[in-house]
């Protein structure tokens, strides 16, 4: 009886392991490229050896050079999606609880009103914001970028709180007021310390996807002191006019991404765990 | 006991005016930063701007009423042949990338469902293509692309990819591809978890060879998750600006979206036509939304639902 079973998965495992492999390297290759490409002396920028050879930092000590302002752009991308992270999480903590506990009418559609704003194509709310905070006077402040980001991060952090919050057993709380404490305590002094991986989940998304926004920060600001990194990268100028400077950008790229990969590596059980229980992206 | 009673009942009338409490800052924001522009956007896209002449041949300045004639312009006018040909790309890349990616995504769902062992190291290189900011990824693969990149020596060919033509297509389809692929495979993951092991048990007992139990048991449970990983996608495909833009570049007629022709006008500052483009995208968008939801049944709150439950 084992024997056949071990047979029949023979054939199976090799095709798993293949498939693993496949998938490895469909994900990675490209993102080893980048990675290989930063590390080549602008030189030898062109080579298609698998490793740099020799191994140089040129094209890192290039980010920071003075007169790209790299350093700087760094920072206004942590500001931007720092801020927009913290304030999304006060305002959508308690939304994201009333949908997960508490019972009242009109509940699926309000969450399903809060799911729709996140759908929704984000020029469309670009261009009339564009001309309002041209008006206001708006335009290359920090606020300019955070303010919309919260359209698209507000209703992703709402989304995974309430299906972390339900997770939770009600008797929790029950037990709580039955000790004694009203609704608002027991939220304060049993769910939320008990949420707190949930949040902190949540966080990381969000601020994932606030460090990535690429159009809000592209329209809002046209000074280079106030731009993000994402719009920085794409904006490299090479010494040589028309030549795209790919080996800084490559560099650039490590550089803003490599963080988010070791965080995302650290904590995957729990991004996993919350992109899938939110379902956006 | 009767104080226990009292409370609970007490909440529960008391629930929708604590749910009221609870969820008005996300209203008011929710308001502010979406409610407010789509309205201004549509009031916008009934005006333009510039010097202009009047009936009697007056120059007028500033933005002015002119109707439906920004819609009529983008449908029929002078700028239809621009607006049809970046609805046209914005379907192709939606349908095609949507497609390639719900056949990658499953694939790779289905390979990570039956490891034991490396399952965690996948699980969690499938997450680095996700955690790429798009604007990078659109520069590693305008990087690969380069006419002596790493592309052309692995085909031994000499093609132009990032200048005007299918190729342009292609290598914004292959880089949306890469980027998004594993996602849909882990929504994909997390609804294969949930289908019991004894229903493939039972299909085996009756001899059901494993294709067919992928194509009457595997797929009609998955798919509730998949549909909703559809949704999403087929979502975020209509409104893709990013990787075309940087990939390629603007105002490239191959690759062309609907939102970097409204971002291109409002960078020139014509708000109205732009705001015209924005609003034909959102309800492009929210016709598909409302299609996917009534025809074929997704339904995203009680997947998510599901899901959380387990």
């Amino acid at each position: 009886m084992s024997a056949t079973q071990g047979n029949a998965t023979l054939p199976r495992k090799i095709l798993t392991f293949g498939g693993l492999g496949l998938i490895l390297v469909y994900c990675l290759a490209p993102f080893y490229w980048m990675a290989v490409s930063a590390f080549r002396r602008p030189s030898d920028q062109f080579e298609l050896t698998a490793l740099p050879a020799p191994f140089s930092l040129d094209n890192l000590t290039a980010v920071f050079s003075p007169g790209v302002g790299f350093g700087r752009s760094l920072l206004n991308s942590l500001v931007v999606a720092g801020v927009t992270t913290i304030l999304t999480l006060i305002i959508g903590v308690s939304a994201a609880y009333a949908l997960a506990r508490l019972n009242f009418r009109f509940k699926n559609a309000v969450a399903a009103l809060i799911i729709a704003t996140s759908m929704f194509p984000g020029i469309s709310l670009l261009v009339p914001l564009l001309a309002l905070f041209t008006d206001i006077g708006w335009i290359n402040t920090y606020q300019s970028m955070i303010v919309p980001s919260l359209s698209f991060a507000l209703p992703l952090a709402v989304w995974n709180l309430t299906a972390f919050f339900r997770q939770m057993p009600e008797e929790l709380e029950q037990a709580a007021m039955i000790d004694g404490c009203t609704r608002g305590q027991a939220f304060r002094k049993v769910i939320l310390p008990l949420a707190a991986p949930g949040i902190f989940t949540t966080a990381i998304i969000t601020f994932i996807a606030a460090w990535n926004e690429f159009i809000i920060a592209l329209s809002m600001v046209n000074d280079s002191t106030m731009q993000t990194a994402t719009v920085a990268i794409s904006r490299f100028t090479g010494a040589y006019g028309f030549d795209q400077p790919f080996g800084t950008q490559m560099a650039a790229g490590v550089i803003v991404t490599v963080p988010l990969v070791v965080v995302v590596l650290l904590f995957q059980r729990r991004i996993i765990a919350g992109l899938t229980a939110g379902g956006v992206k | 006991m009767t104080a226990v009673v009292r409370r609970a009942r007490g909440a529960t009338s008391g629930a929708g005016r604590l749910a009221a409490a609870l969820l008005s800052p996300t209203f008011v924001v929710l308001g502010l930063v979406v409610g407010y522009p789509l309205v201004a956007a549509l009031r916008e896209s009934v005006f333009r701007e510039g010097t202009d002449l009047d009936e009697s041949g007056f120059i007028v300045e500033g933005s002015r009423f002119v109707g439906v004639d920004n819609y009529t312009a983008i449908f029929a006018g002078e700028s239809a042949a621009r607006f049809w040909n970046a609805f046209g790309n914005t379907t192709v890349f939606t349908v095609i990338t949507v497609a390639l990616e719900v056949v990658i995504g499953v694939a790779m769902a289905l390979v990570m469902h039956h490891a034991i062992r490396w399952r965690g190291v996948v699980r969690a290189s499938i997450l680095v293509p996700w955690a790429v900011p798009t604007a990078v990824s659109a520069l590693l693969w305008r990087w690969i692309f380069q006419a002596d990149g790493v592309a052309n020596a692995l085909i031994g060919r000499q093609v132009l990819w990032t200048t005007e033509g299918w190729q342009a297509k292609f290598a914004v389809i292959l880089a949306d591809v890469w980027k998004t692929a594993p996602f849909v495979g882990l929504l994909v993951l997390a609804g294969l978890q949930i289908i019991p092991n004894d229903v493939y048990e039972a299909a085996r007992v009756d001899g059901a060879s494993p294709w067919r139990q992928f194509w009457r048991i595997t797929l009609p449970l998955v798919k509730p998750a998949l549909l909703v990983a559809v949704l999403f996608r087929v979502l975020d495909a209509l409104r893709m600006f990013d990787l075309p833009f940087v990939l390629i570049g603007s105002r490239k007629e191959s690759v062309e979206t609907l939102s970097m022709v409204a971002f291109d006008e409002a960078s020139s500052l014509r708000f109205g036509p732009a705001a015209a483009y924005a609003t034909i995208l959102f309800v492009y968008v929210a016709v598909t939304a409302l299609v996917f939801v009534r025809l074929l049944g997704a339904d995203v709150i009680g997947a998510a639902r599901e899901r959380s439950r387990k």
